[in-house]
């Protein structure tokens, strides 16, 4: 039983990465524009982040710089698409790379630092009950937050006027902007609220997940975050289910190899990968379903006439 | 129509800056400087014969054009703190060792893939005459390349295939294990140890097997157990693996990856770990014990000194440990008794001197079998085979049975 608490509590935790980056990812797609730099981006955010931790000791303006630094990355991401219409995955694969490049070089000299040690995080009452105590209420206040923000970003594109406005300018910018949006606007308003969310995901896997920089350290966690977004179909509760589903079955797979299970760990090894795509896959195996929910105009340009 | 030419001047100016960022990476390698080492080998040396005559013919080589220039071919980042770093450093102290007799240059996260030949080739054609190629991975690209470039001498690290400009050497990382194993059989509580193994070949089944033995040779009753990633760096898994070890019971954990993640991860938990490769103390006071260090140095030093006194030879495999100083266990914390401390410093002597072995039989492996007899001492081609756990360490080596 304390395992199976201790596996919900890591599930949660890993998949609270993925979750923050995959749904900032979804904001930004939903605009229409899809930015491939997500990689590069948690990268900057993560040094940005660290380096903070590591001068104010404060965790909280660690995440601020993270989401500053994600949130500059993608606005320049965002000015050369829209504006200068440059090709959005030629444009996103070289911020990825540069990304990726850039935070190596400025975190040369934060490879030895550390941060102080940290205290574990509880709610009080509910975190000494047995079995749920463990699993649900012993984490860190941003796992909490991940699950508000999917509520919030539903509410806000389901039920909101803004939200609205943001679907219809993914879904034909041509139609948004005959009726008097600022498409352009809205869409590097859009980009940039994508960039500092992969910002606060980069910066909670060096500041909270792995307490540590090195470079290349988010290790190829943005493109998993770019696929989940396709494959939840740029639904916000699928994205935060597939976050989950990814990351417990990435602990499951380790806890059962160091129970001595007999299976071959390559293969348990892909099992995340293959378990999160079959059942996104499954539950979105509609073929109308993923027509409408995927933004008509995602990586075309605009040219507003 | 003037939209039009804007248009396509914008997109000729985006391709254009990716292609700039583009250049921009290529040229950090390049660096040409066209030292016309001209036909320098006449290749009248049959190099496959006595290896001397290698050596004797290349010697005036080195010593006509300038500093030997050597590279260094890395497979992570030398920020890496730990596998890479190590090689780094003893580059550095190459450097300090040999001032301007020598040039050194390196190429990180080069890829255990083709990629890897094509970084060789180059360093080659910029006139590089000693080449180390720092990860298992690159055998066969450098085994290809060595045989079309008789002159140029290769060393690579953990390899077992030789040529006569191409050597392997290694260090006794399981010494090193061993080490960090009796401290860990003295400090845990729940008896369960907990290692994150990389990717499941012979050096890391063998640095398991020997942490094991070093915890089983002060508490019998430890058992080990064992998480792959199959990867060599990648530090959000590293974490993910070391937590689900936490959440199994282990609380001593070991890494035989390049990051500080699991030392970290234990940190963070309030258990212990320990460094490898790197002195990773900094990373975690409360959490760390003692950190297996490699120096490669020592035997960088050696080899680069035959090269420059042509006296290098090739087909050689060369694997140090203790007693030549390239493995060491550092840092003890002051958490671990005295006692403890001691019996290391035993271990460690003994090593030194010879008269302690670490694989020496009775030796049975966990599904019964005796492995090493007793009174036997397993050999260097034992050790370089070994696909099966010792018994205390839980599960299979993945694959084993299929060989």
């Amino acid at each position: 039983m304390e395992q199976i608490a201790l596996l919900v509590a890591a599930t949660l935790n890993s998949g609270t990465v993925l979750a923050f980056a995959a749904l900032g990812l979804l904001i930004n797609e939903r605009s229409g524009i899809v930015n491939l730099g997500a990689e590069g981006t948690m990268l900057v955010a993560a040094i940005a982040g660290f380096a903070t931790a590591v001068h104010t000791g404060n965790d909280w303006l660690a995440f601020g710089a993270g989401a500053m630094a994600g949130a500059a990355l993608a606005a320049a991401f965002g000015v050369l698409v829209i504006w200068l219409n440059t090709n959005q995955y030629a444009t996103g694969l070289a911020l990825s790379l540069f990304g990726a490049g850039f935070s190596a070089f400025v975190g040369i000299g934060y490879t030895q630092e550390k941060l102080g040690e940290q205290h574990a995080f509880r709610i009080p009452g509910l975190a000494d009950l047995p079995f749920v105590g463990p699993a649900f209420f012993r984490q860190h206040p941003m796992v909490y937050l991940a699950i508000a923000l999917t509520i919030a970003i539903a509410w806000f594109l389901y039920r909101s006027r803004a939200g609205l406005v943001l679907r219809a300018v993914g879904e034909s910018p041509e139609s948004a902007h005959a009726l008097g949006y600022p498409v352009r606007r809205i869409r590097l308003a859009a980009v940039v609220v994508g960039g500092a969310l992969c910002g606060v995901a980069g910066a909670y896997i060096s500041v909270v997940y792995t307490h540590l920089w090195v470079e290349g350290m988010t290790a190829g966690k943005g493109w998993i975050a770019l696929a989940l977004t396709t494959f939840a179909t740029w639904r916000p509760a699928r994205v935060l289910l597939g976050a989950y589903l990814f990351g417990g079955v990435t602990m499951l797979q380790l806890q059962l190899q160091g129970q001595g299970v007999q299976v071959s760990t390559q293969f348990l090894t892909m099992l995340p990968y293959l378990a999160t795509i079959v059942v996104l896959v499954l539950i979105s195996r509609n073929a109308t379903f993923i027509r409408v929910n995927m933004p008509a105009s995602m990586g075309k340009p605009f040219f507003p006439q | 129509m003037n939209r039009l030419s804007k248009r396509s001047f914008v997109q000729l100016a985006g391709w254009g800056s990716l292609a700039a960022i583009a250049m921009l990476a290529g040229c950090s390698k390049e660096e040409k400087t066209t030292t016309t080492t001209a036909p320098e080998s006449t290749t009248t040396t049959t190099t496959t014969t006595s290896s001397t005559t290698v050596g004797a013919a290349s010697a005036p080589a080195t010593a006509a054009s300038g500093p030997l220039k050597i590279a260094f071919a890395y497979v992570g980042p030398v920020g890496d703190g730990g596998w890479t770093f190590a090689h780094d450093n003893a580059r550095k102290a190459l450097e300090k060792e040999f001032g301007d007799k020598i040039q050194t240059s390196f190429v990180e996260k080069v890829p255990e893939a083709a990629d890897a030949e094509r970084v060789f080739r180059d360093m080659a054609s910029q006139g590089n005459k000693l080449i180390f190629g720092t990860t298992f991975g690159y055998m066969e690209p450098m085994l290809k390349v060595a045989a079309d470039l008789p002159d140029v001498k290769f060393e690579h690290a953990t390899g077992y295939k030789t040529l006569p400009n191409m050597n392997v050497y290694d260090s006794r990382t399981y010494q090193g294990a061993y080490m960090a194993g009796v401290i860990a059989g003295g400090m845990t509580k729940t008896n369960t140890l907990g290692v994150v193994g990389s990717v499941p070949i012979p050096e890391v089944v063998r640095n398991i097997n020997s942490f094991t033995l070093g915890a089983q040779s002060v508490n019998p009753k430890v058992k080990t157990r064992v998480v792959w990633v199959n990867e060599w760096f990648n530090p959000p898994k590293e974490t993910e693996a070391a937590q689900s070890l936490i959440n199994g019971g282990a609380d001593v954990l070991m890494q035989n990856t390049d990051s500080s993640a699991v030392l970290q991860t234990a940190g963070k938990a309030g258990k212990y770990a320990f460094g490898w490769d790197s002195d990773m103390t900094a990373y975690a006071p409360n959490a760390h014990l003692a950190s297996a260090v490699i120096n490669w140095a020592p035997y960088y030093i050696k080899t680069t000194r035959d090269a420059l006194d042509g006296t290098w030879k090739g087909n050689q495999h060369t694997w140090w440990g203790v007693k030549e100083g390239a493995i060491d266990l550092v840092s003890i914390s002051d958490k671990v008794p005295a006692e403890l401390k001691e019996k290391v410093e035993k271990v460690k002597a003994g090593l030194k001197d010879g008269s302690f072995e670490i694989w020496k039989g009775p030796i049975t492996s966990n599904d019964g079998k005796e492995v090493v007899a007793s009174g036997t001492t397993a050999d260097d081609k034992f050790l370089g085979g070994i696909n099966f756990f010792v018994k205390g360490v839980e599960g299979k080596v993945p694959g084993a049975d299929k060989k």
